[in-house]
């Protein structure tokens, strides 16, 4: 990093921007990073920490399950000590779920997902808490991660080679003279004073917030903010991750982390990300739908309750709940797309492809800066995410 | 926040900016119900009363360890501590013993800075009943109970007199690390630990033990790492201190 080079501007300080600070420190860009409040706060913090393997997304959303397990085995890699490696079922109950069954083992095969198909009695041997109802599961490679400290690690990483990270800073407004993003006014809410920060570039990484931030731009970004509910109980009531073997549904997976064990997940649709209730009747349904696969669910005591907005892509018209829109995700050269420059959007995805998506989005600002160092995050091991608080 | 039954509850709220001369309390009022936590009350105030209120929170799960206050003096994860569980007005205040920020943001770094250089956070998951490992994993894992949110440190009173005391965390995990070494160097552990500031500091009050909500149990682990230390004297002819009372906490 030195002095003259360019700078870029992220806003959000989620798994997207802490990755994509890391990916454009690594290739010596000076690199300033805002949030509002802390690191991993919005919805990479929130997230019930399932590692995907891809499979949930293999029968009906390709794309989105070759980036899961490429990503997978690669932050494996890494981040060597951030996952419970536990791996993960997929457990069929009804004869829908078998039905469900070939298409998913296809689908698996196709998009380079180990599967390993267990008789019950097998699955039971693993995992004793799992329904004794089950007609087959399906072993994959999940994994639990720490929905806040491994997506820390990129933080911790770019820290270390110079970005400039900055939490409690919130963006009161993006400059735009001439059709071009020169920086944004900015408030420190440790401070209460607001500055200046000038950018060659502005990168809007704000998940489900960002169509409010592209508004500052004049821009708009086609994101639907689509909560779910997630439910804890305590203890581990299983090793491994138990996923439903249906289409994506309410309810349809267990991921034990820590000592807890975390039910997830609705799905619905909202205009304001940080308003987001926790509707008592998704709540019910995650311990319904949960205790179909580990009955268990049902009678562990409550932990917690809570919602996170999943940052789709796609317009109004596109789906009516939120499953039927793709998980993969999108940058935007607002250049191209709206006539305005410096300023760009990396949004959609989710915490396992937040390396994916930040490599992506800094090879399209790498070539509007000129840059030609390529991306080298895949071989960069990161560090703990307790460099972060390092003075 | 969870459907508003329509009764309210009172908060009474540290605030403080840096170059404030001395932090003031403020007074709101929160739609509760039955199921309200004081982070989802707090994120209320944040979202329709006052934007610039700072607040720490990630996972909302007692998982993260980020939302740490005192409510009415006591150390609790704001995401899964009920309004209705507290009676009249609820102070909420920063964690004691870490510089404030803001607010009620307490600055990690110097709680971050006691703990051993060596810092795994998987450890082996104690196993099912009558469970088998799948085929090529020799033994699960999951993530250590510590969460590092600072509450036991919060709670301490010997960190509140003594700021270069490292206090239950950063002991309780070097006695996780001695339990389980991961690759870590036991005898570097037990040198670190065998320290005025460090073994020897606790006076055993458990209050560190009684703040944790992730059931770490520090004082037992300092109580425990104390017993290793003064076998480890023993062996090599130095001074071993005396056994306290009440070692075996409430």
């Amino acid at each position: 990093m030195t002095r003259g080079s360019p700078h870029v501007l992220i806003v959000g300080g989620g798994g997207t921007g802490g990755a994509l600070a890391h990916d454009l420190a690594l290739r010596g860009v000076r690199v300033t990073l805002v949030e509002r409040g802390e690191f991993t706060s919005g919805t990479t913090g929130r997230h019930h920490g399932l590692l995907h393997s891809g499979a949930r997304y293999a029968v009906n959303d390709a794309e989105s399950a070759v980036e899961c397990i490429e990503e997978n085995t690669l932050l494996r890699r890494i981040a060597p000590g951030s996952f419970e490696e536990n791996d993960g079922l997929f457990v069929g109950v009804t004869d829908e779920d078998m039905a469900y069954l070939p298409g998913f083992l296809e689908g698996c095969d196709a998009t380079g997902i180990p599967t390993q198909v267990l008789q019950p009695a097998e699955a039971l041997r693993l995992e004793p808490m799992l329904s004794p109802d089950l007609k087959v599961a399906v072993r994959v490679p999940d994994a639990t991660m720490d929905a806040m400290r491994m997506p820390l690690r990129f933080f911790a990483t770019a820290k270390a080679n110079g970005a400039d990270l900055l939490n409690w800073v919130d963006v009161a407004d993006l400059e735009l003279a001439g059709g071009t993003v020169s920086g944004a006014r900015v408030r420190d809410l440790v401070t209460g004073r607001t500055t200046r920060i000038g950018a060659d570039i502005v990168v809007n990484a704000t998940g489900p917030w960002s169509e409010q931030v592209a508004s500052m731009a004049g821009v708009d970004v086609p994101i639907r903010p689509s909560p779910g509910v997630m439910l804890a109980v305590r203890g581990r009531l299983t090793n491994m991750v138990i996923n439903r073997l249906h289409a994506s549904g309410d309810g349809d997976i267990v991921v034990p982390q820590r000592a807890l064990s975390v039910v997830g997940t609705s799905s619905w649709f909202v205009e304001d990300p940080d308003d987001l209730g926790v509707p008592a009747d998704h709540v019910q349904r995650m311990i319904d739908e949960g205790s179909i696969l580990v009955p268990a669910v049902r009678h562990a005591a409550f932990r917690a309750a809570w919602s996170a907005a999943r940052p789709l892509i796609g317009s109004r018209e596109d789906a009516d709940s939120g499953r039927e829109l793709s998980r993969t995700f999108k940058t935007i050269d607002h250049a191209v797309d709206d006539g305005v420059e410096g300023f760009v959007t990396i949004t959609g995805g989710k915490g396992t492809t937040l390396r994916g998506m930040a490599e992506v989005c800094a090879d399209v600002v790498c070539r509007k800066l000129g840059i030609d160092t390529p991306c080298s995050t895949r071989d960069t091991v990161l560090l703990p995410h307790t460099a972060v608080y390092a003075a | 926040m969870t459907t508003n039954g329509g009764s309210t509850r009172r908060l009474r709220l540290h605030r403080y900016r840096r170059g404030d001369a001395e932090p003031h309390i403020e007074e709101h009022d929160v739609p509760a119900d039955e199921g309200t936590t004081v982070l989802a009350a707090l994120r209320w105030i944040q979202l329709h009363r006052d934007a610039s209120l700072g607040l720490r929170h990630s996972c909302f799960h007692a998982s993260c360890g980020t939302c740490g206050v005192r409510v009415n003096g006591r150390e609790h994860l704001a995401c899964v501590t009920m309004l209705a569980d507290h009676e009249g007005t609820i102070a909420v205040d920063p964690i004691a013993n870490l510089p404030v920020l803001h607010d009620v943001v307490v600055d990690m770094q110097p709680f971050f800075a006691r703990f051993p250089d060596q810092h795994p956070i998987v450890r082996a998951s104690e196993p099912l009943a009558h469970a088998d490992a799948a085929d090529g994993i020799d033994e699960h894992e999951r993530y250590e109970d510590c969460i590092e949110c600072g509450l036991c440190l919060s709670a301490c009173p010997i960190a509140a007199t003594d700021a270069t005391y490292l206090g239950p965390a950063a002991l309780a995990y070097a006695q996780r690390l001695l339990e389980e070494p991961r690759g870590t160097d036991r005898e570097a552990i037990l040198d670190w630990a065998d320290q005025v500031n460090a073994a020897w500091g606790c006076h055993a009050a458990f209050e560190c033990t009684e703040a944790c909500p992730s059931d770490v149990r520090p004082a037992q682990r300092i109580m425990a790492l104390r017993r290793e230390l003064r076998r480890r004297r023993a062996r090599q002819g130095r001074e071993v201190p005396e056994p306290e009372n009440g070692t075996a906490g409430p």
